[in-house]
């Protein structure tokens, strides 16, 4: 028999490329489906919540300004280092899930497939919802779809890993960044998914993972001037929160999703990725009419 | 300090004194000092505490803009922003000051004109000060001529440095004249550049000597603008020269200061080091650029409760 210390994992917070704690000092008990306890994880404050929107502001000029291409290699990059790091995730979820080994192993292969899944579409959304419109007048008129901003994401409370990355990979694959208050009850894989995020390419700042109470969390997040949208996938409770936060969101016209019954094995088509773009649309002269119409 | 206002009358009477003096005044303790400024810096504000001191850190500020980019439409801009810091709530105190580069000194005075806000100008070649003194003082007479109300001059580093006191003290004195009787003056030491806690102690009781009206850390051009220790040593020596002459002189930490929690602590210094006289703008100043937006930003907050962004305060 081995007679090693057992050498437990710290869970932190990634904040802005940084792996800091609460800032509060605060953690709380995170256990598997049969209450046995599985490790302490941060349990954010509202300040953690500001500190986590600072950091991804000052990520969305670089990150909607990289070219989708790069986007998308970068969600790729995501991907292989997933892979690479399968065993961890599979324990993970079926601690977190209570599945099995191999039920957890299908999860996280699907987990996987996702985000190639967005990697691809990364350089192909801006074909599909954007374009050239033909418009009677002597202009060329161009949509093309534009990032949101700085996007709220709370992640399902029960599909702690694919539910996880089918909210986030659609909204970063846009060119927004984004605040992830990972699921209440199991937050391990989500803070896990930090770790492969930081070494992945991914600049720090675009994805932001926060651990601890939902509703505390959200609360500022939703009121928070200087959030563009919120996604409230995780606030799919009883008790009235996705409405709370709802209404705090209207103050600066947030973009609001709302919960909805998703099965996260399906493929997810392209909703997510449109619900947190803008079209901007420019009119172009192309010169003066002739006598025979449009010159063009 | 061991030192009465008779003995300081005659410290400058030449070279020798005047180095005796500066040399034979006490050694920084320097892990003590900053110690004691982060120390006084885990001080905790809240609610309407830290909303007071909020105002007051926005009544405090000398609005910066010293770019060579610097346009007349950006100037007046400033200006328009230092009189009426945030347009939606006019209950936000305006600023201190703007400070610009002498050329601009008519610009702002027009955009300031009818408020307290005064027009603070670099001047002496800012900010590395490395000009003949006549060129120095033509460019504090234009500014204080175009109507600014203080200047900020640089000492001269290199004679600093070199031991050279006295002509860093006959500088000062003529840019003092050169200031008028109206004219307010600060004088910049560019602690980042004068090496140990010493030497800046030295600058800030040769500044003070000179007849300085202010003492001020730094340009904000260099890599070490001001901290709090060397802002706590600076209000020590402050409070000392008040205590040994009766003047009191004021002081303004420039540069690297950019979150409202940064000018709180600095906040505290002053009160636990100088005193309550030193809180108020005619005694203590920020130079400062964007912490001027994180401070509309948190008075946001504490009105509203929600966070502000920087979508709400204007851009500069």
């Amino acid at each position: 028999m081995s007679d090693r210390l057992s050498v437990l994992k710290t869970y932190k917070l990634y904040v802005g490329g940084k792996f800091p704690r609460s800032e509060s000092g605060r953690v709380y008990e995170v256990t598997d489906s049969k209450a046995k306890w599985l490790a302490n994880a941060p349990l954010s404050s509202r300040k953690d919540a500001r500190d986590a929107v600072v950091a991804a502001r000052k990520a969305f000029g670089a990150w909607s300004g990289a070219t989708a291409y790069n986007r998308g290699q970068i969600l790729y990059r995501v991907a292989e280092m997933l892979e690479g790091r399968r065993d961890q995730f599979v324990r993970e979820v079926a601690d977190a899930e209570g599945l099995s080994k191999s039920k957890a192993a299908v999860v996280v292969d699907a987990t996987v497939d996702r985000w190639v899944w967005y990697a691809g579409w990364t350089d192909k959304i801006a074909q599909v919802v954007g374009g050239g419109n033909p418009v009677a007048g002597p202009y060329f008129n161009l949509s093309s779809p534009e990032p949101t901003g700085v996007v709220a994401i709370l992640a399902p409370q029960e599909s702690s890993f694919l539910g996880l990355v089918s909210v986030l990979a659609p909204v970063i694959a846009t060119g927004n960044t984004a605040v992830v208050v990972a699921s209440e009850k199991s937050p391990l894989p989500a803070l896990s998914l930090a770790e492969v995020l930081a070494t992945s390419d991914l600049p720090g700042g675009v994805v932001n993972v926060l651990s601890g109470r939902t509703a505390e969390i959200a609360t500022p997040l939703a009121a928070h001037q200087d959030v563009n949208a919120i996604d409230l996938a995780g606030a799919d409770t009883d008790d009235g929160l996705a409405k709370e936060l709802e209404i705090a969101a209207t103050d600066n016209l947030k973009r609001v999703l709302r919960p909805q019954p998703v099965d996260y094995t399906e493929t997810p088509g392209i909703d997510r990725m449109t619900a947190f773009l803008e079209t901007k649309t420019v009119w172009h002269p192309t010169g003066s009419l002739g006598a025979s119409g449009s010159s063009y | 300090m061991p030192t009465t206002a008779h003995t300081l009358t005659d410290v400058a009477a030449s070279e020798s004194t005047l180095r005796r003096f500066l040399h034979g005044l006490p050694g920084v303790d320097a892990v003590g000092l900053e110690a004691r400024a982060a120390s006084l810096g885990t001080r905790s504000i809240k609610t309407t505490a830290k909303a007071y001191a909020i105002d007051l850190a926005i009544s405090m500020v000398d609005l910066t803009t010293l770019e060579g980019a610097d346009t007349p439409g950006k100037v007046r801009a400033l200006g328009a922003k230092a009189v009426q810091p945030d347009p939606t709530d006019r209950t936000t105190p305006a600023t201190a000051a703007v400070c610009v580069y002498p050329d601009m000194v008519a610009a702002a005075k027009q955009a300031v004109a009818g408020s307290t806000v005064k027009v603070a100008s670099v001047a002496t070649a800012f900010p590395a000060g490395r000009a003949a003194l006549s060129v120095k003082l033509a460019d504090v007479r234009e500014a204080v001529a175009a109507g600014a109300d203080e200047i900020d001059m640089v000492i001269d580093r290199g004679a600093f440095l070199a031991g050279n006191y006295m002509k860093v003290y006959d500088e000062i004195v003529a840019v003092k004249e050169a200031c008028g009787a109206h004219a307010r003056l600060k004088v910049i030491f560019e602690t980042g550049e004068l090496s140990t806690y010493d030497n800046i102690r030295r600058a800030s009781w040769l500044g003070m000597l000179a007849g300085a009206d202010f003492i001020k850390t730094s340009t904000g051009k260099v890599a070490v603008n001001a901290t709090p220790a060397n802002t706590l040593l600076m209000l020590e020596a402050v409070r000392d020269f008040r205590t040994a002459t009766g003047v009191q002189v004021g002081v303004k930490p420039a540069g690297g200061i950019r979150t409202s929690k940064d000018a709180i602590k600095f906040l505290v210094l002053v009160n636990e080091t100088a005193g309550e006289d030193w809180l108020d703008s005619h005694w203590f100043r920020f130079g400062a650029s964007s912490l001027l937006n994180d401070l509309l930003m948190q008075r946001q907050k504490l009105a509203t409760g929600r966070y502000s962004g920087p979508d709400y305060v204007t851009v500069d």
